[in-house]
């Protein structure tokens, strides 16, 4: 059998697509964060709270309202959206003045209300979320048998990550956004209303946390704990892929998935640090991350 | 003045924070028993201890009455953290007049926790933990495990799952205490029975979430059994991606799932949990006893139906009760060593377990059932999962005493 490394190829292959899959959970929720950084300077820690909420939404509209997969792909991000809307109008709103750490632990405070309400109510054990039924099974690609629903994880995170990038920076709306945060009294003298731009920007950064939150929901068990997993991986995504930057998080996300996927068959004990050992790496070379500018 | 405030103040009366409320009246109240309830209310193993375990074991003090003296009952969260778990038992006992530590799941923890009753002289009822070193290595003579060890799972689960043909194994191992020692016992039991194992995973604990790459490894090993010697979410998450991977389509590889409760089989639905074997030492619906028990609590708990874990703390508390009140309070709060002494030297009874004993190095002896995972089409209502399979009397179910490795014991 051809081999790599000392590792059957077919396994390795494996091992690739697998980190892929894994990146694309990692490229959604950093481009959230990224947008929310980039635009509103918040670090926003409520992000793997809010990552859960998304699958508690679908969870809950299958629950109670019999409604499935498909609409709960577009509903549980808006409503979570609107969430989010309400916590910026209400809260992190009066924190742009200060100091980034007043947002940081703001909205740490929040995740753990947040996980903490969602623990008293669910227990921690989880709920059951079922694939649909149109993505169930798997096709056998001759080196690993693909779930269907792995695949479209992959496919749905590509298309989102890409037009988000588009958005922000192709279009006039985007520009304006991006002229907002550079500027934001002279974009306001344009007759752009700022604060509801950014408010907005909020909760569109929250509306993709909750999208990746209901693409998880079948694969990982729906429990209060499942964003706090997340969270701190994904941070280390952002600064590696440079703080704010949008084309930066979705490539770094995708690439330490692979990196992550990797070492779990070569030293699975190291799979949790490793991705933190490039980030010392990278910060120590490069400080502003590997797309960021440096300020 | 700064604002500021150091963080190790803050970790300090963060720690403190359950413990706030009762030191003032905890001094001076020689006619009052304290039991604490030491357990994760927060984290992965909240359900398969957490507020319940205190539900039942508040139901064995409310149903004991009043003999002669008062018993109240505090809580507090270890976070599944050893240092935080140890620096509570301490406060407890030292300056809460706390008697009993009970529950205490997640071995490194439940392993810190012991060492400090050992040192106080003060009684641990361990029911949530799996590490069989309670009752060996760690022993001491105020120390009471109940409910099940790894020992107990390996046996049961490995043992029967070989004798079925499972005759080749890859682990997939939650690396610490307590999936290092159950990978240990299962791999002893399955090498005993002429099985082999042809590999393992250890992943980092906690914080793994995707185990797709291990199972992917788990699969190209050819090996029949898959062996999980995790617990809690992490087990609802493996068995949920081995399914949707493929691993047991057409029976090419069988899951089996060491250490698994109630809870999980819940969480995972029974469409995914059919036909899974797994140990357990109580299930609600196993005879009269249990089923009464069962409907005294289970308004009190209506989300979570007790497993073996809360079992314990009912029964436990239960026999702790009785043996304080027959050596009278004023003894039994001089000494744990003289309460756990007259617990073993009284048969246990309580509709959980039915009559059982606790042997010389604090094991309680009981029958361990496994258990197959009903298919949906069988269930009759929510938490009717289980059959039972094999029952194992209380004599060959635990581990020998003279393999214990319990120091006391042998002198």
């Amino acid at each position: 059998m051809f081999m790599i490394l000392g590792y059957p190829a077919p396994l390795m292959f494996g091992q690739l697509l697998l980190g892929l899959i894994n990146g694309a959970f990692y490229a959604l929720l950093s481009l959230g964060l990224a947008i929310i950084f980039g635009m509103l300077r918040i670090i926003n820690f409520a992000h793997g709270a809010l990552f859960m909420l998304g699958a508690f939404v679908a969870w809950g509209m299958l629950q109670y309202g019999g409604i499935g997969y498909w609409p709960a792909l577009i509903v549980a991000p808006i409503i979570v959206g609107a969430f989010g809307v309400f916590l910026e109008r209400t809260m992190i709103r009066h924190l742009y003045k200060l100091d980034h750490l007043y947002g940081l632990l703001l909205t740490f405070g929040l995740a753990e209300i947040i996980e903490g309400l969602a623990r008293n109510q669910f227990g921690s054990s989880g709920m059951p979320y079922a694939i649909p039924a149109a993505l169930q099974g798997a096709v056998n690609l001759g080196f690993m048998f693909l779930p269907i629903y792995r695949g479209w994880v992959v496919i749905a995170a590509v298309v989102v990550c890409l037009v988000t990038w588009i958005a922000i920076e192709r279009t006039s709306l985007g520009a304006t956004l991006r002229a907002a945060t550079e500027n934001a009294p002279l974009v306001q003298a344009f007759g752009v209303n700022v604060p509801r731009l950014i408010t907005l920007t909020y909760g569109a950064g929250v509306a993709l946390a909750a999208f990746g939150g209901v693409l998880a929901a079948p694969i990982y068990s729906v429990n209060p704990n499942m964003g706090s997993n997340f969270i701190i991986v994904v941070f280390a995504v952002v600064v590696i892929g440079g703080m704010g930057s949008i084309l930066g998080s979705i490539v770094t996300g995708f690439g330490l998935g692979v990196v992550e996927g990797l070492t779990k068959v070569f030293y699975p004990q190291a799979s949790a640090t490793v991705i933190f050992v490039v980030m010392v790496i990278v910060l120590l070379a490069r400080p502003a991350g590997l797309f960021g500018k440096a300020t | 003045m700064n604002p500021v405030l150091p963080r190790r103040t803050l970790l300090a009366g963060a720690a403190a924070a359950p413990l706030v409320g009762f030191g003032r009246r905890a001094r001076a109240q020689a006619n009052t028993l304290r039991i604490g309830v030491l357990n994760d209310q927060s984290g992965p193993y909240r359900d398969t201890g957490g507020t319940t375990s205190a539900i039942c074991c508040r139901q064995a003090v409310e149903e004991f009455g009043s003999q002669g003296f008062n018993v109240e009952v505090v809580t507090a969260d270890h976070q599944n953290k050893p240092d935080l778990g140890a620096s509570i038992a301490r406060e407890w006992y030292d300056r809460n007049d706390v008697d009993m530590i009970l529950d205490v799941p997640t071995s490194s923890v439940a392993l810190a926790v012991a060492a400090v009753a050992k040192e106080k002289n003060k009684v641990h009822l361990n029911t949530g933990a799996a590490t069989a070193d309670l009752t060996g290595k760690a022993c001491a003579p105020c120390i009471v495990h109940w409910s099940y060890d790894t020992y107990m799972l390996a046996k049961s689960t490995g043992g029967a799952t070989v004798k079925a043909g499972g005759t080749s194994w890859y682990f997939i191992t939650a690396d610490y205490a307590f999936g290092q020692q159950l990978q240990r016992d299962t791999t002893a039991f399955v090498q005993a029975a002429g099985g082999k194992v042809l590999g393992a995973s250890p992943y980092p604990f906690p914080g793994t979430t995707d185990f797709s790459s291990f199972l992917l490894q788990a699969q190209s090993s050819g090996a029949k059994v898959l062996g999980l010697c995790n617990a809690g979410g992490d087990t609802v998450n493996s068995i949920k991606q081995a399914v949707e991977f493929g691993l047991t389509k057409n029976g090419t590889m069988s899951i089996a799932a060491m250490l698994m409760f109630i809870t999980d089989v819940n969480a995972l639905g029974l469409d995914i949990a059919q036909g899974l074997s797994l140990t357990e030492s109580f299930y609600w619906d196993l005879n009269d006893g249990t089923r009464a028990f069962t409907n005294r609590v289970k308004s009190k708990t209506p989300n979570n139906w007790p497993n073996m874990i809360h079992a314990a703390c009912y029964a436990g508390t239960k026999h702790f009760l009785k043996a304080v009140a027959g050596l009278g309070i004023a003894d039994a709060k001089k000494s744990g060593k003289a309460i756990v002494d007259k617990m073993k030297s009284m048969q246990t009874d309580d509709d959980c377990f039915g009559k059982n004993t606790i042997r010389e190095d604090g094991l309680l002896l009981c029958p361990a059932y496994l258990f197959q995972v009903k298919k949906p089409s069988e269930s009759k209502g929510k938490w009717d999962y289980y059959t039972t399979k094999v029952t194992s009397p209380a004599a060959e179910a635990w581990k020998p005493l003279n393999e214990s490795g319990c120091a006391f014991v042998k002198a």
